[in-house]
């Protein structure tokens, strides 16, 4: 398979890198060569965050060039225009205006939401989600957060079936 | 963990490779990119310790090379040059068990005061290097490490850099070793004790050792050729082979997994293949003058491409000889003190004091954004100490009367307590004020403990060290501890008047991290009630 390449971004203490962490897992247990790569540290203090995901039989550099991305899942308004660049000509744009946030029963979960909504146009089976969240999350979070994964697939189906 | 297929981090396959290959000590300095090599050497089952800097860190390693234990000592770029000093006699001597000096460089500088080439320390300590490109070769190469280190008793560089260090990829682990020799001292001493004598053959065994090393990586050392095109030929060293190989898919390309001593016999015959031969490195060119000098005709990247990480877009400008002005990506919102930082206060009260301040590395280095803007200078660990005392020294005195330093509690130990016997034994004639940030922490890399904390890397419990008993022994002349939130403004009335007195100061403002306070506190109910800190570990408030 050709490497997919997702992008996702948001700011510090969103759970970005939580997010990119279970995608890679999920990507991996479902059999793909797998590279994720992000910034740590000072990044990390409230500034912007971005993690790149590819996956596909072989990923030669860890990073997603500018322009190619397959998908962006960007959980922070403000961030969305930043990170557009990395979008290629016809990718998937997934913003945090998908979901009504009022739904959510923690809005911390909204990475994994989101998650939910890109899982619709990435080659994963639902199984290796489940198995991806439940090794990269607190047991007392499992419920939570298939919950929310379920939301937001709900949410980018119904966007897609009304577009 | 053996055996089946994982994701890992290329810090985290270190660690894996230092188990599975029998490490009796991990010793290092935490510093991004590299504080996850012990952390996961730890939470594995291996021994790791955090030492007070990495000076300290690779002497320790050293004495257990010497004993005859395989030994990983870790730090980020701009920690060896703390312990420059240790290594480039270290080079000199025989060790017993393999000793590996991780070097995690950060080109980019997303978390570094600097982004300097760690390559150069490779030529001038004359240590072999060895540079992964993945997580999959950061795993090889510690085992090959090794095996370099234990053949030819000499200690060899791991260096990695940000993208190899945090970037997961899949790694196909081998099988442990089932036992390593037991430690035992031997006595060796012209190996070991580096007076000239000593020294003067030991260099000429060094240099003996790196030829042979140099001979080795030509005939059998990690090098991957990957045959195309004869009209571009990549020579590609650490994470730029896997951007090069993505830029250029159809050209030859040669990436060098020993980086030094060069194969240059090898290179040579592939240069001779190729009509163009292009080197393709981060950071500085120095594979590119190496080669010159060994007359290998290669092109150099551009200078502007000198600075910063490469990327597949960037590696395809260079390939295309593009030296028109990149791209400028959009600013993403800067980090700043976390809002409900517990020291939020002592920025405060030294920018309403008016203060010029001599800063220090950590989070409170964020402390020179608005709305602060309360930092002058900052330079390297411990330096706010060094730099307050040499302006107070020359400054005219209205001005020197508004010096301070502000250095945290894990930079005070790492280098901050030599600036305070500086202070002590050459006052300026206006006095001095040293404020110690402490927040139970090692904060700014993601809370690490250290000698200040009385906890382990592990967070069990250990000695303690007093800043405030330290300073009084150390001769400082007034010794306080403040709250630093400073509600009720005493911790900038003291500041006021330690500013006005002539004297020696040396202000404790205490107050830990909030990030880490409510793990603090389980680490102390942990050691009250004699139980393991490590079952809180992966339940922590990281993300």
């Amino acid at each position: 398979m050709k490497v997919k390449n997702i992008v996702i971004a948001g700011l510090g203490g969103q759970g970005v890198l939580k997010a990119s962490d279970i995608l890679a897992d999920a990507a991996f247990r479902a059999g793909f060569d797998v590279k994720k790569s992000e910034l740590h540290g000072m990044s990390q203090r409230g500034g912007s965050v971005s993690s790149d995901v590819r996956y596909g039989d072989a990923v030669l550099s860890p990073m997603v060039p500018p322009g190619e991305a397959d998908v962006l899942v960007v959980l922070e308004e403000t961030q969305v225009e930043i990170n557009r660049p990395t979008l290629r000509a016809g990718g998937v744009l997934i913003g945090p205006d998908l979901l009504d946030p009022a739904a959510l029963k923690n809005k911390k979960s909204l990475n994994v939401a989101l998650l939910g909504a890109a899982s619709t146009v990435l080659e994963i089976p639902q199984e290796h989600w489940l198995a991806a969240m439940h090794a990269n999350l607190a047991e007392k979070l499992h419920t939570l957060n298939e919950q929310s994964f379920a939301h937001g697939r709900a949410a980018a189906l119904a966007r897609s079936s009304t577009q | 963990m053996t055996g089946e297929r994982q994701l890992l981090s290329g810090d985290e396959a270190v660690a894996l490779a230092a188990l599975h290959a029998g490490v009796r000590l991990g010793t290092g300095y935490p510093g991004t990119p590299s504080t996850e090599i012990l952390e996961t050497f730890d939470q594995l089952g291996g021994h790791a310790q955090w030492s007070p800097n990495e000076k300290v860190a690779l002497e320790v390693g050293l004495g257990a090379a010497f004993g005859g234990a395989r030994t990983l000592v870790t730090m980020k770029h701009v920690g060896l040059n703390v312990a420059a000093d240790p290594l480039f006699t270290a080079a000199y001597t025989d060790i017993e068990g393999g000793l590996i000096v991780i070097s995690a460089d950060d080109p980019g500088l997303a978390s570094s005061q600097n982004e300097q080439d760690n390559r150069h320390y490779a030529r001038a300590a004359a240590l072999p290097m060895l540079e992964p490109v993945d997580s999959q070769q950061a795993y090889d190469f510690t085992w090959l490490a090794f095996e370099i280190s234990e053949r030819w008793k000499i200690p060899v560089i791991l260096r990695l850099t940000t993208r190899v260090c945090h970037a997961k990829t899949v790694v196909h682990p081998r099988a442990a070793v089932s036992d390593t020799p037991e430690p035992s001292f031997a006595r060796n001493i012209p190996a070991r004790v580096m007076i000239p004598a000593y020294a003067k053959p030991a260099h000429q065994r060094l240099r003996q050792k790196l030829a042979e090393i140099a001979a080795w990586n030509d005939a059998e050392g990690p090098i991957r050729l990957d045959t195309g095109s004869a009209d571009l030929g990549i020579v590609a060293t650490g994470i730029a082979a896997v951007h090069a190989r993505e830029a250029a898919p159809k050209a030859s390309q040669l990436t060098i997994g020993l980086t030094y001593p060069l194969p240059l016999g090898r290179i040579r015959t592939f240069a001779m293949g190729v009509e163009r031969l292009v080197a393709i490195e981060e950071g500085d060119p120095i594979l590119a003058d190496s080669l010159r000098a060994a007359g290998i005709p290669v092109e150099c990247k551009p200078e502007m491409y000198r600075f910063g990480e490469l990327n597949v877009a960037r590696v395809r400008r260079i390939l295309a000889g593009d030296t028109s002005p990149e791209p400028v990506p959009p600013k993403g919102k800067p980090p700043e003190l976390c809002q409900g930082c517990s020291h939020r206060g002592v920025f405060e009260a030294l920018r309403d004091l008016g203060c010029i301040v001599a800063g220090d590395i950590g989070c409170y280095t964020l402390g020179v954004l608005p709305p602060f803007s309360a930092m002058d200078t900052c330079v390297c660990m411990g330096a706010s100490i060094g730099v307050g005392l040499g302006l107070r020294h020359v400054l005219p005195e209205a001005q020197a009367r508004r010096v301070v330093s502000v250095i945290g509690d894990s930079t005070f130990v790492h280098s901050g307590i030599t600036g305070i016997a500086e202070m002590v034994y050459n006052p300026p004639a206006t006095g001095h004020v040293v404020l110690i940030l402490d927040n139970g922490t090692t904060a700014m890399t993601g809370q690490q403990e250290h000698p200040g904390t009385g906890r382990l890397l592990d967070h069990s419990p250990t000695g303690k060290i007093s800043f405030e008993a330290l300073g009084r022994a150390m001769g400082v002349q007034n010794v306080h501890v403040v709250n630093a939130q400073d509600k009720d403004q005493s911790l900038q009335d003291l500041v006021e008047s330690l500013l006005t007195k002539s004297e020696t100061s040396l202000v404790i403002a205490r107050q830990p991290c909030v990030l880490a306070a409510p793990k603090i506190r389980f680490y102390e109910k942990a050691a009250a009630e004699r139980i393991s800190p490590s079952s809180c570990a992966a339940d922590g408030a990281g993300q």
